[in-house]
């Protein structure tokens, strides 16, 4: 591609509007006056956090609109053509052949009974674009690029013989066969794993690159965009705030909210660590040697022995299928240990739930990763939170009803949402509802699984915020569960690493998170994208030193 | 029109309005019939008058009143045999789901020995057997029936069970029973209400269908079921008195399922 062409402009949005249709007619507002120009090989980051209108602009610039929502105002034109008048089968073409898309679940994207090779060329197929054997041989082309195993073969392999990580990358294989002018990625990496995320960032980056192909790259993370993008739009509640260099916008942004995310994300790196003033104190929680397992072929938890105290947080890091999880449901008895001991305020915990007092079981209480599914959506607030007050403090309805109330003020919620259900209630809401519920049983330890990963990252800053504040005013003791190393890094007094059902380093925040590292440590801690442009290279370099 | 705290489609208000009629019909019965059901009044197939609307049918009987008496028998009997049936299928249904893999395991394979026989057969043998009681006719398609509606709320509640507030619910020591009533059928009321009027429908199709086999209800009492049987071999002649029962189990039919697929689409959206 020679420079003349690079300077043309290759996507031009004016004025974009979208609309919603909600179930009482009226009409709510999704994007409004959207307009920003891309040139050929551009890539420009669409920055925001959920509701701000950032997938339903890339769907729109591929002249795509979900259910119930249409474009009522704006043009878009797509290499001088305006896409939103074309019929739906030119539309069609275009979407296969020219532009492509790639979501952010590839496992739900790929079809588990047809092989991924099979997947990746039927556009390319199915358009007419290439023959049979062309398009398996430029799949394989793409599988080497992309940096995919035994790239002759893996095309051969099902959906679920593959990695998260690989089936991301596959699905950007599917997405450039064709060789399209325009890829929109939608939060490609959001539900990877940090050390995966370096390596699918990496590959879709070469494959944008050596391409030359221009990108809309949605995500909600700054520090990824940093990475890829050569100009930043920020949105909120579909109004664009701000549209610049990706430099200068991280750098020197200008609008207070952008300024917001930016300092957000900042102080997740920076910020000291919090002092274990709890030396010589006797531990609520002790853990020695635990081992528990789902079947007899593999250990999901082997060896474990951590001690947790009053008024601490004792944060485990490790990647999915690390076992962290599992160690969580060892503790609350859902899965019963197989050796080892557990033992709370210096007593035998027994190993399966129902051997557990209901006194027990009180002082033990759990905080889910998803609140959708945490809470009955049929029930009201005040009977979610109210029943724990009445099972295990034997209140009355009143009594009960009272202390709800009190709660609702402690998680900084309003006293009239006590007869909503969930579904009348935010992401962040419901997460603090949780919150309740588990401080209303009046425990001395919380279990916190992944808390804050399904929460917009301002969202998951206030939830974090209040978890301090109760665990200061109440003295609770927190296990913290999370894949994310900056939370760790605000909240936890202690940490341990696990890998493959191991605990591979365990100690206070600051020791870990200090050299010496664990080798696995220090992958994990560099594998945290930063807010600099040039930090995807370092991280390549310094692992292709040390390879 | 509101349902259920939902809005109503046009085509749902039409299903509604028919079942209300039905309903009437079938409650009101000795008020509105103009003649008792099984007294002979005149010629056989005697052809409408101001006396009687629809005209007369094989022994002189008033076809309007036998229709409407029908509606009592045929409409009253599908309710008790579903409402009857539904306790205990979503009973079984929930403990399979909730009990653990044991209870699962023996109360499915009782619903699996049941349902590898076709129902239509199994029930003519029995009523063959038993002889036809009305008694015997419950209880045979109740539990027919309630293996099909183990089935469905077996998987409804499985669903339910495995999401975390369950979990939740569990952790905090609650009782079986008090999870299923307060966690599990909260959320599984409305599919099950859209399940029981296709049950409906079908249980009042099933016996229509003994009672034209003349395994069902006996007369003299009337049923839509057997009044097509009894009116079927009159056609041939162009007497159209069959149309009228025939018609009636249609429309009872279309009126129920426009209000059940309102239901379910109901579900979908929610979800």
């Amino acid at each position: 591609m020679n420079d003349r062409q690079r300077d043309t402009t290759l996507l031009d949005v004016q004025g974009l509007r979208i609309e919603a249709l909600t179930p009482s007619g009226a009409a709510a507002v999704l994007v409004e006056n959207a307009s920003f120009t891309l040139k050929r090989g551009e890539v420009l980051g669409l920055i925001g956090e959920s509701g701000a209108g950032k997938s339903t602009i890339g769907l729109a610039s591929m002249n795509y609109t979900r259910a119930g929502c249409a474009i009522t105002a704006g043009r878009i034109l797509f290499d001088g053509r305006d896409i939103l008048n074309l019929s739906e089968r030119e539309g069609r073409a275009l979407r296969g052949a020219r532009i492509a898309y790639i979501a952010q679940s590839a496992a739900a994207s790929f079809n588990p009974a047809l092989t991924i090779g099979r997947q990746v060329c039927e556009v390319a197929i199915r358009h007419k674009i290439l023959g049979k054997a062309e398009a398996k041989q430029r799949a394989v082309d793409l599988f080497r690029t992309l940096e995919l195993p035994d790239p002759e073969t893996f095309g051969n392999r099902y959906p679920h013989q593959a990695s998260g990580g690989q089936l991301q990358r596959a699905m950007a294989a599917m997405a450039m066969i064709t060789e399209p002018d325009l890829l929109v990625f939608d939060e490609p990496t959001t539900a990877l794993d940090v050390t995966t995320q370096v390596e699918v960032l990496a590959a879709f980056r070469k494959l944008i690159r050596d391409r030359g192909t221009a990108a809309l790259y949605i995500t909600h993370d700054l520090a990824v965009v940093a990475q890829i993008a050569d100009r930043i739009m920020v949105l909120r509640h579909g109004k664009t705030v701000e549209t610049g260099d990706a430099d200068d916008i991280l750098q020197h942004p200008r609008e207070t909210y952008t300024k917001q995310l930016v300092a957000e994300r900042a102080a997740a790196m920076i910020g000291h660590f919090i002092a274990d003033n709890h030396a010589g104190e006797a531990p609520v929680l002790s853990l020695k040697a635990v081992v528990a397992s789902y079947s007899s072929l593999n250990r999901a938890v082997s060896d474990v022995s951590l001690e947790l105290k009053r008024g601490e947080t004792l944060a485990i890091v490790g990647e999915s299928g690390s076992g962290k999880s599992t160690l969580a449901r060892v503790v609350v008895g859902l899965l019963p240990r197989e050796s080892g001991d557990i033992d709370f305020k210096g007593e035998r915990l027994p190993p399966a739930l129902h051997e557990r007092s209901r006194d027990t079981l009180r002082r033990i209480q759990m905080i889910y990763q998803i609140p959708d599914l945490a809470l009955n959506p049929k029930q009201t607030l005040l009977e979610i939170i109210g029943r724990p007050i009445e099972f295990y403090l034997g209140k009355s309805k009143e009594e009960a009803r009272e202390r709800v109330l009190a709660l609702l003020r402690q998680i900084e919620l309003p006293e009239s949402y006590l007869l909503r259900k969930p579904p009348a209630l935010s992401g962040g809401q419901k997460q603090r509802v949780c919150i309740a519920r588990a401080l209303a049983a009046e425990p001395d330890i919380v279990i916190c699984d992944e808390v804050v990963s399904a929460l917009d990252p301002l969202v998951a800053e206030e939830i974090l915020g209040l978890l301090r504040r109760l665990q200061e005013t109440l003295g609770l003791a927190y296990l913290f569960i999370t894949h994310d190393l900056s939370t760790v890094r605000r909240l936890a007094n202690k940490v341990a690493v696990m890998r493959k059902g191991e605990v591979v380093a365990y100690g206070e925040t600051s020791e870990i998170f200090s050299p010496p590292y664990h080798p696995y440590t220090k992958l994990l801690l560099s594998s945290v994208p930063e807010m600099r442009s040039d930090w995807l290279d370092e991280v390549l370099q310094m692992r292709s030193f040390r390879d | 029109m509101r349902l259920f705290g939902h809005k109503m489609s046009l085509k749902a208000q039409i299903g509604l309005a028919i079942v209300v009629i039905n309903a009437f019909a079938a409650l009101l019965v000795p008020v509105i019939a103009p003649y008792p059901e099984a007294d002979v009044l005149g010629r056989a197939w005697a052809g409408p008058s101001a006396e009687h609307w629809l005209g007369l049918d094989n022994l002189g009987r008033d076809v309007l009143s036998r229709l409407l008496y029908g509606a009592r028998l045929s409409i009253g009997l599908s309710l008790l045999i579903t409402a009857l049936s539904f306790s205990l299928g979503v009973f079984g249904g929930f403990s399979a789901a909730v009990l653990g893999k044991t209870a699962d395991m023996v109360l499915s394979r009782i619903v699996d020995l049941f349902l590898s026989m076709p129902a239509l057969i199994f029930a003519m043998v029995v009523l063959s057997v038993l002889g036809t009681d009305l008694v015997v006719l419950v209880v045979t398609i109740c539990l027919l029936d309630a293996t099909r509606i183990f089935r469905v709320s077996r998987a409804l509640a499985m669903n339910i069970v495995a999401l975390d507030f369950v979990e939740v619910a569990r952790l905090r020591g609650e009782g079986l029973w008090w999870i299923v009533r307060r966690e599990v059928m909260p959320n599984a009321v409305l599919p099950l209400v859209a399940e029981f009027g296709l049950r409906f429908c079908f249980t009042f199709l099933f016996i229509s269908a003994l009672s034209f086999l003349g395994l069902g209800i006996q007369p003299p009492s009337a049923d839509w079921g057997s009044m097509v049987k009894d009116y079927s071999a009159m056609i041939m002649l162009g007497v159209p008195t069959v149309f009228y029962p025939a018609g009636a189990i249609a429309l009872l039919t279309i009126g129920i399922n426009l209000v059940v697929d309102w239901l379910t689409s109901q579900t979908a959206a929610e979800h």
